[in-house]
């Protein structure tokens, strides 16, 4: 029974990837979209927090999230896989309910 | 009357809310009011002035390209803070304006030097 995770808050800001991160079980995954997508970005200092989670959660980026803010895909961290609008139609099929850490 | 020194403190991402957007709309009106405007980024703010912005696939109106407008309004003195470019990863480089690089106590007293704050 795994969930998808959305969060859509800067890791910066709010603190909702940590509540995420802290919360989220083994095996579920996380789609980082809107201000969220700045805790994908390569070189911040939520890199190694992000890293860390890797081991056990599956991370996501929205692509036009982080074209619209100027980065690319090359700013965003090794092992983050970045997906489309209809990639992310796709995750909140495949898994079985979706969490949204606002 | 006297010219007040007026300092634009900005703090927000842009798009995920409309802070950004609603500064650009001040500082451009303050300067036609002939106000002595300095700009701060400061935390996420500096986020606004990343290179490359492209919000075509979001169907929103990318707003950037004003932040280099500003030097025709006499907008001049754009100050960004050190630490939080490098809590970002952020280099000079990365961002779309020439802007000074201050250090946060630096930044305690740029805002005391101003005779009015704005806070977005």
């Amino acid at each position: 029974m795994s969930i998808l995770h959305t969060v859509n808050k800067s890791p910066f800001e709010k603190n909702s990837l940590e509540s995420c991160l802290r919360y989220a079980k083994s095996g579920s995954a996380v789609l980082l979209i809107e201000d969220g997508i700045y805790a994908a970005l390569a070189g911040t200092t939520f890199e190694q927090r992000v890293t860390t989670a890797m081991s056990e959660l599956d991370f996501y980026c929205l692509a036009s999230d982080v074209k619209a803010r100027g980065f690319s895909s090359s700013n965003v961290m090794d092992g983050i896989k970045l997906v489309d609008y209809a990639g992310f139609v796709d995750l909140t099929v495949e898994y079985e309910k979706v969490q949204a850490w606002l | 009357m006297k010219i007040k020194k007026c300092l634009y403190v900005n703090r927000r991402a842009p798009y995920g809310t409309c802070y950004a957007l609603e500064a650009i709309d001040m500082v451009l009106i303050g300067s036609a009011f002939d106000q002595d405007i300095s700009l701060l980024f400061i935390d996420d703010g500096l986020f606004q002035l990343k290179k490359g912005q492209d919000t075509a696939d979001l169907e929103i109106k990318n707003h950037s390209p004003a932040y280099r407008a500003f030097e025709m309004y006499d907008v001049e003195k754009i100050y960004v803070s050190k630490e939080a470019m490098a809590a970002r990863g952020l280099k000079r480089g990365d961002l779309l304006v020439d802007v000074e690089l201050l250090s946060d106590s630096r930044i305690k007293e740029l805002m005391d030097e101003h005779d009015v704050i704005f806070s977005f």
